[in-house]
């Protein structure tokens, strides 16, 4: 366990050479969504987009927008919001503006920057006042998701799942999102296989939600995603508006939607540090690897990319506690004593990060659609993740391989774990695990394979390590995926952004 | 007298006993436990307050289903505003078999030896396939399943095959993209891979394609199949598809459909290119 731990630091360490050296069009749009800029141009292009975009089309982003926003404010005398939408009408050109002093910018920077980390950190406060109200469910911690596309249809399907028992609401993403180099804007209500992550529609489930958790007198967490070409700006999104939860992986991005890695990155460090600061729970996605990848074979790829995954989340000052790692119960049903082998994974993972609220995945790659069947896969599931005391528990839904939740899929889901919950809630500390036996084993050796993965990895570097296609079977280079263009390198000592000090809580820049 | 027991376990159809269960294929209903029964399980969630009325209006509506006899089994309310039902009842509906068309893209499937040799004697060459899971569909399982050397469930895939050259581009290809490399790569066959079906979005994604191919002009000289979890043969050729195959397909199904197309095109005349 040491020995991962100090092969993920190396890993990591390594990496963060290259994250801090550079940085990105996204984090440098979520440093101007956090000075105050939001809405969209008469053409519905976002006004983050456009100040960023002008920088960078001048090769001067290296200082970081900061560093223009303020000199244009300073020059001009507007907001910063007033200021971008001059830009957005083609009225300024925020690098043609004379220069103002130095110190003035950080001045007026610092200014704007403690406004909005106030904001954010009112809604931390506000979480904890409402959880010391309302009260939360007992973890694990039940999870469904909500994917209709249509915003209003989500509210209902959102909380008619916390009636039935629900602690934890995502809306899922419509497909294609993540590739999008922008974030949308307003509420929309159409989507495919999900409902676009816009400010607007995180505000309008984030009510319905806390008016529904009045009625059930339990505080209901909302969830969505950072994960695609905006990480960063949708982490700022998540603080404003008070999400619980927020998908953040370090290398899912990479993997299975084809994001430049060196993007993904420098994406995921400085959007943690959003999620860190906001008091929200990041949930890693290293599961997924499993729909690609073999579950026994690859049992200790899960846990490798776990101490990644842990390793990135300290740097960017995310503490355990909101660490969500994941794993997944997908192993196929064909195989004699799988269900053991589940189990050996889930208390491995317990025990190795015992403050962290480990994410639960259910089976999905080997559901069909004998629905019948499917319940039963789900219970099984439900049996190991309260034996083993998982954190948070995604449901499995007995349609998964057909389409997205209906209302009553979500409804037999949520009966089907409420019931193993309850019938079995402390099963798991009367029982022990015999010395030597094939549990015991099995989790040793997915711990030494670990291990031995993490140990060539830091020999390999983690870029090299995934070209080679270590993590899902998938390969990625360094240079291909989308996103490359928007990294930029720092100009050293004049790049300026006042909220890594600020997230970082006076931890080193 | 169990049916089927004076024939040894096995039903005769020319020697009924008494008893012998014996559907008529022309009038076909659903079997719970005896013959025409129709018996038949749904559920389903209306957008009403639990109660009787709602038990009523369900009922109902199993009957304009076509069910008779009806049973509202289970009721639940799922929320305020929502009432979860389970309902029993007998279809009066049947239909007759026997003249029942499902086409599948290949009746006799190709062994990878078989189809590696009916390569090389009709084509004398390798055959070059395309492979994409397109638009915004990231889903590569599928297509990788087909199409990569390690296979499926113990199937090789079609880059194991000595006949084929096989380029996989991979999910979240634009359909441009993947007309630009079967033009660069003079490609024999194009496989296709839609696994997100939500609003229709795989019929509006592989009608683009077509549309794309056909402003190419590379349609007509090239086999064009499609795969997913929501794909069938029949669907596919309405869409413009040379063939569709849905769940549980192997390279080979697929292997064998493009060997026998081309060899028929062949013969036809309609095969345009050589080695
Ligand atoms: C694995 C998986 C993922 C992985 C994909 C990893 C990867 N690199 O492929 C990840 C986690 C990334 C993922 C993401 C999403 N997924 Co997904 N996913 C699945 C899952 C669990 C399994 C799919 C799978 O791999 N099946 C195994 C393969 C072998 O089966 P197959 O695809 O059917 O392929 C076989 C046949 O269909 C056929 N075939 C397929 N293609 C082709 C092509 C040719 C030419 C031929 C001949 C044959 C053929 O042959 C194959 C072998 O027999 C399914 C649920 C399920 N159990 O089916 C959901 C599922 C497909 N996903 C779904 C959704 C909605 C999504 C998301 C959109 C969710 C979101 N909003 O973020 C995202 C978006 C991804 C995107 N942009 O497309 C939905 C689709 C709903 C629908 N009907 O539209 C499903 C059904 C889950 C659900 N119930 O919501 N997903």
């Amino acid at each position: 366990m040491n020995k991962c731990r100090e092969a993920a630091g190396k890993i990591v360490q390594e990496t963060q050479k290259f994250i801090e050296a550079h940085t990105t069009t996204s984090v440098e749009r979520a440093v101007a969504r956090l000075l105050g800029i939001d809405g969209v141009d008469s053409q519905g292009v976002p006004l983050p987009n456009l100040v960023v975009e002008q920088v960078q089309q001048a090769g001067l982003l290296n200082k970081g927008i900061a560093y223009w926003l303020a000199n244009g404010v300073l020059a001009l005398g507007m907001t910063v919001q007033e200021l971008a939408v001059r830009v957005g009408e083609g009225q300024v050109n925020l690098v043609k503006l004379p220069s103002q002093g130095i110190q003035q910018i950080r001045e007026i920077c610092a200014g704007l920057a403690v406004n909005t980390v106030k904001e954010i950190s009112r809604q931390r406060s506000r979480r904890e006042e409402l959880l010391r109200e309302l009260g939360e469910g007992q973890q694990p911690y039940l999870y469904v998701i909500v994917a209709t596309g249509n915003i209003y249809e989500d509210v209902i399907q959102a909380q008619a799942a916390v009636r039935q028992g629900a602690d934890i609401i995502a809306v899922i993403r419509s497909t294609g999102q993540s590739l999008l180099d922008y974030v949308p804007y307003g509420a929309t209500t159409e989507g495919f296989g999900g409902t676009f992550a816009t400010r607007e529609n995180f505000r309008i489930m984030r009510k319905a939600l806390d008016e529904v958790a009045g009625e059930v007198g339990r505080y209901v967490r909302l969830t969505n995603y950072c994960s695609g070409l905006c990480m960063p700006e949708i982490a700022v999104m998540g603080a404003l508006e008070r999400l619980d939860v927020m998908l953040n992986d370090s290398m899912y991005g990479i993997i299975f939607r084809d994001i430049n890695m060196q993007r993904t990155f420098v994406d995921q460090y400085f959007s943690r540090m959003i999620n860190g600061y906001s008091g929200i729970v990041i949930n890693t996605g290293e599961d997924n690897y499993l729909t690609t990848a073999d579950a026994v074979e690859a049992a200790h790829t899960v846990l490798a990319s776990q101490f990644i995954n842990e390793q990135f989340a300290l740097v960017s000052g995310v503490p355990e506690e909101q660490m969500g790692l994941g794993h997944a119960f997908e192993i196929t049903p064909e195989l004699e004593d799988g269900f053991l082998l589940e189990l050996a994974q889930a208390q491995l993972v317990r025990e190795i990060f015992p403050k962290a609220p480990i994410k639960y995945m259910p089976p999905t790659k080997f559901m069909t659609g004998n629905i019948f069947q499917g319940q039963v896969q789900n219970a099984l599931f439900n049996v190991a993740s309260i034996m083993t005391g998982q954190g948070i528990h995604l449901l499995g839904m007995l349609t998964e391989a057909i389409h997205t939740p209906f209302l009553q899929d979500r409804y037999l889901s949520l009966e089907n774990a409420r019931y193993v919950f309850k019938t079995m809630r402390h099963l798991g500390e009367e029982l022990e695990f015999k010395e030597d036996g094939v549990i015991q084993n099995r989790a040793g050796e997915v711990l030494l394979k670990a291990a031995g993965l993490l140990e060539e990895i830091a020999q390999l570097g983690l870029m090299t390590a995934i070209s080679k296609g270590y993590f899902g079977d998938i390969s990625r280079q360094p240079d291909g995926g989308k996103g490359l263009s928007g990294v930029i390198r720092k100009a050293d000592s004049y790049y300026y952004n006042p909220f890594i000090k600020l997230f970082m809580r006076g931890r080193d820049e | 007298m169990k049916p089927g027991q004076k024939a040894g376990g096995l039903i005769n159809p020319d020697q009924k006993p008494e008893g012998l269960i014996s559907p008529d294929l022309t009038r076909v209903m659903p079997y719970g436990d005896s013959l025409n029964d129709g018996a038949v399980q749904l559920s389903f969630t209306l957008p009403v307050p639990p109660g009787a009325r709602a038990k009523e209006a369900a009922r109902q509506l199993a009957e304009k289903m076509g069910l008779e006899q009806a049973q509202v089994v289970h009721m639940e309310g799922i929320d305020p505003r929502f009432t979860f039902f389970v309902v029993y009842g007998r279809s009066r509906h049947w239909v007759d078999y026997s003249i029942i068309k499902a086409p599948q893209a290949v009746k006799q499937v190709m062994s990878k030896q078989d189809v590696d040799a009916f390569i090389r004697t009709k084509f004398g060459r390798r055959l070059r396939i395309v492979g994409a899971c397109i638009e915004s569909d990231a889903h590569t399982v599928g297509i990788d399943a087909i199409l990569n050397m390690k296979g499926y469930n113990g199937h090789k895939g079609l880059e194991s095959y000595h006949g084929f050259e096989v380029h996989n581009l991979g999910a979240q290809v634009p359909g441009a993209q993947v007309a630009a490399k079967a033009i660069q790569v003079d490609a024999d066959a194009i496989l296709i891979s839609q696994v997100v079906t939500q609003k229709d979005i795989h019929l509006t994604n592989l009608t683009k394609l077509v549309e794309i191919l056909e402003a190419e002009g590379i349609r007509e000289r090239i086999v064009l199949a499609v795969g997913g979890p929501r794909i069938n043969h029949q669907l596919a050729q309405e869409l413009g598809y040379d063939a569709g195959f849905g769940p549980g397909t192997y390279a080979g199904d697929v292997a064998t459909f493009i060997v026998e197309e081309l060899a028929t095109r062949l013969e036809t005349g309609t095969e345009q290119k050589g080695g």
